[in-house]
């Protein structure tokens, strides 16, 4: 055992170095990142203009003194929603010719005023672009009715805080978490484990694969080449998840920790999260590398991989059923269906706090990816070395 | 039972057997009933024609490919790659990663044969340089001319000082400064008390260095024994040019000679040269010249394998 394991770690070192000191992998490392940049950029960007065209400004007519209530009664609704969407307000003096002060501010394009707020307490003129109950008419109301109350301040509120969520907002946010989740592990695998189609044609082509099988066993060989694609992946994952955690704490106010929390708590979550995708991809990895071995080209690898690609949507497809019904029959087989069951089970630690069933579904699939390689290096020696006897399922004849 | 043992403790004495292996591909017979016996710290060729199942055998020797049946043991192993760890296999078709630097492609192979990768980088420095080649190390072997290349290859094949050696075909594509190199190396592991087992179509590089041969011929094993025995296989031809056209000499002259210009060409007779040569000066024949030849290894693999195989080896000359 420990020589195959040796032997495994000779070939994962050899490719593991091979793909992450490559020239190539800088590309594959920083592909991802451009969507998250230019998003990042272009969102910013875009909610910055949002900010100045749309938030509408509204000119208040009145003394330096009542400014000030009303100003501190908006920073007050704006502190308790967001400032995104509270109307802007800007003060004016008072001018002689009232209406030619209202024309003129009504025609200004820097800043562009959509309304003018005239009068005192009880006796407001809105005038402007605006009808009655626009957002403007009824945010401006809400403003100066807590301005008027800001005068004669109200008993204080005591806040005590508690973690426990309302059961139908709970359930909610753990299936919001559990379909994140769940696409998370998709999309990663997807994107990933496509690279091992193609892992044997470099051995094959270059010959090499003559020396790697009179030296050591295929399934080695196998184990590996997948092991070290895994080791590659994690790379990558590492280097996009940080930049992601980084872009949301940037243009999320409380950054991932707003996330909806999972039933087994975030750390139980993240670790589950680590270990179903290292499940997700030695499964699905163990199965294209038993594919990818049988091409005997590149051309032949291109056009297995459309057809696999969408034996993967419908894999994901499966593993949906189980958001929102983690129990129900469909979500309990695709939690057994080897190849769908570590998405399922990531959408289950979501919204099941238990921690057996993970255990148990861990060593199943672990159970899996042994089968998967040794029959995929089995298939190898049979149709690409043509190694052994012809056995033909009718016939058990063993050959010694 | 005691006959089992003592059938076991010969069978551990040798470096590599093979009893009765056939293998089939797709419903041909590739190999068929192939046995073989290489001694410890012998030079053993695999002779024989183009396709005619010498990398097949090679491949099942190794354990790269089982065969369809039949039995083979490797350094006392009867799973060939249990003893991968004491094997060095160079195979027809070279094979290396092009990105990889010439010292760390030797230094994976040794790795592949459980040398640690350190030590492998360490040997791998010395035989380069012991080779000319200790400024290529560190190139990508994308850069190396192909006997380059192939040197590392070979070089990669005994790094981790394997007791039994296995090459396929390995004078292929090595220009005759190379080839002799190849064969130097060759003689100086077997010294070391290396078992050395290769195939080959040249009959040249066989005759010069093997001490048994296998003549391989459609799958068959259709000679395997000591180099001399195949040449004992054929009786020593004598070329005799006479003064005299003809006279009583004529009949120690047997009857299957033939003529070759003005020599005559025939097996000498099983009773020896000396009656030969009595009948010749008594009967007044005039010895010009007269020659004893003994076969080659080329004669002998005609005689065995037939004509059409030995055509078939392309009368290569190394």
């Amino acid at each position: 055992m420990m020589r195959f394991l040796r032997s495994a770690f000779v070939i994962a070192r050899r490719d593991f170095g091979a793909t992450v000191l490559s020239k190539t992998f800088i590309f594959f490392l920083i592909g991802p990142l451009f969507p998250l940049l230019l998003g990042g950029v272009f969102g910013g960007i875009g909610a910055r203009v949002a900010t100045q065209t749309v938030r509408p400004t509204v000119a208040i007519i009145t003394e330096p003194q009542s400014f000030t209530a009303i100003a501190t009664a908006r920073e007050r609704l704006a502190a308790a929603t967001s400032d995104d969407t509270v109307i802007r307000i800007i003060r004016f003096d008072p001018e002689p010719d009232l209406a030619a002060q209202q024309k003129r501010l009504l025609a200004s394009r820097s800043p562009p005023i959509q309304a003018v707020l005239t009068g005192w307490y009880g006796s407001f003129h809105l005038a402007g672009d605006i009808h009655k109950g626009d957002p403007t008419e009824r945010q401006l109301e809400l403003i100066l009715r807590s301005a008027e109350m800001g005068m004669f301040p109200g008993p204080p509120v005591h806040v005590q805080p508690t973690k426990r969520m309302s059961p139908a907002s709970l359930v909610k946010d753990r299936a919001l978490t559990a379909q994140l989740g769940e696409m998370l592990l998709f999309f990663l695998t997807i994107l990933l484990s496509g690279m091992l189609l193609s892992q044997l044609i470099e051995e094959k082509s270059n010959k090499i694969i003559e020396v790697i099988a009179a030296a050591v066993p295929i399934d080695a060989l196998f184990v590996g080449k997948l092991f070290a694609m895994l080791a590659a992946s994690v790379v990558g994952i590492v280097v996009w998840l940080s930049a992601g955690a980084l872009l949301i704490q940037a243009v999320k106010s409380g950054g991932v920790q707003t996330l909806p929390p999972p039933a087994v708590g975030w750390p139980g979550f993240l670790i589950l999260g680590v270990v179903y995708f290292a499940m997700s991809y030695l499964l699905l990895g163990a199965a294209f590398l038993t594919i990818g071995a049988q091409a005997a080209t590149v051309r032949e690898v291109q056009t297995m991989s459309m057809p696999i690609t969408f034996g993967q949507v419908l894999i994901f497809g499966l593993a949906s059923t189980a958001v929102g019904s983690p129990n129900s029959p469909i979500a309990i087989g695709a939690a057994i269906f080897p190849l769908s069951s570590p998405m399922v089970m990531i959408a289950r630690a979501a919204q099941e706090p238990h921690w057996w069933p993970h255990l148990v579904a861990i060593l199943w699939q672990a159970a899996w990816v042994a089968l998967i390689l040794h029959l995929g290096a089995s298939m190898f020696r049979k149709t690409v070395l043509k190694s052994g006897p012809r056995r033909r399922w009718w016939s058990r004849k063993s050959v010694a | 039972m005691l006959q089992q043992v003592s059938h076991s403790a010969a069978s551990n004495a040798l470096a590599v057997e093979a009893i009765d292996l056939v293998k089939d591909f797709d419903g041909t017979r590739a190999v068929d009933g192939v046995s073989l016996a290489v001694p410890p710290g012998s030079i053993y060729g695999l002779l024989g024609p183009n396709g005619a199942g010498k990398t097949t055998i090679l491949r099942m020797l190794i354990g790269i490919i089982d065969p369809s049946s039949g039995t083979r043991r490797v350094l006392g192993h009867e799973r060939p790659l249990e003893a991968a760890q004491e094997v060095g296999y160079l195979p027809e078709e070279r094979g290396l990663y092009p990105a990889m630097h010439a010292r760390d492609a030797i230094a994976f192979m040794g790795a592949l044969r459980g040398l640690p990768l350190a030590e492998g980088r360490r040997r791998a420095d010395v035989l380069l340089a012991e080779h000319n080649l200790g400024d290529w190390a560190k190139k990508p072997i994308r850069t190396l001319s192909k006997g380059m290349a192939q040197t590392v290859q070979l070089l990669g094949t005994i790094i981790h000082k394997p007791r039994l050696i296995v090459l396929d075909e390995p004078f292929a594509g090595l220009d005759a400064i190379n080839q002799g190199r190849l064969e130097e190396l060759i003689r100086r592991e077997t010294r070391a008390g290396v078992t050395v087992l290769f195939s080959t179509h040249v009959i040249a590089h066989a005759e010069r260095l093997c001490e048994s041969v296998a003549i391989v011929a459609k799958g068959k094993i259709a000679f395997d024994g000591r180099v001399d025995d195949a040449r004992a296989k054929l009786s020593a031809i004598v070329r005799l040019r006479t003064r005299a056209s003809d006279g009583p000499w004529r009949s120690a002259i047997p009857a299957g000679a033939r003529r070759e210009g003005d020599e005559w060409v025939f097996e000498l007779p099983a009773a020896g040269p000396e009656p030969l040569l009595r009948a010749l000066i008594d009967g007044g024949a005039g010895i010009e010249t007269l020659a004893i030849e003994r076969p080659g290894l080329h004669d002998a693999f005609v005689a065995i394998a037939g004509s059409a195989a030995a055509a078939a080896m392309g009368q290569e000359k190394a």
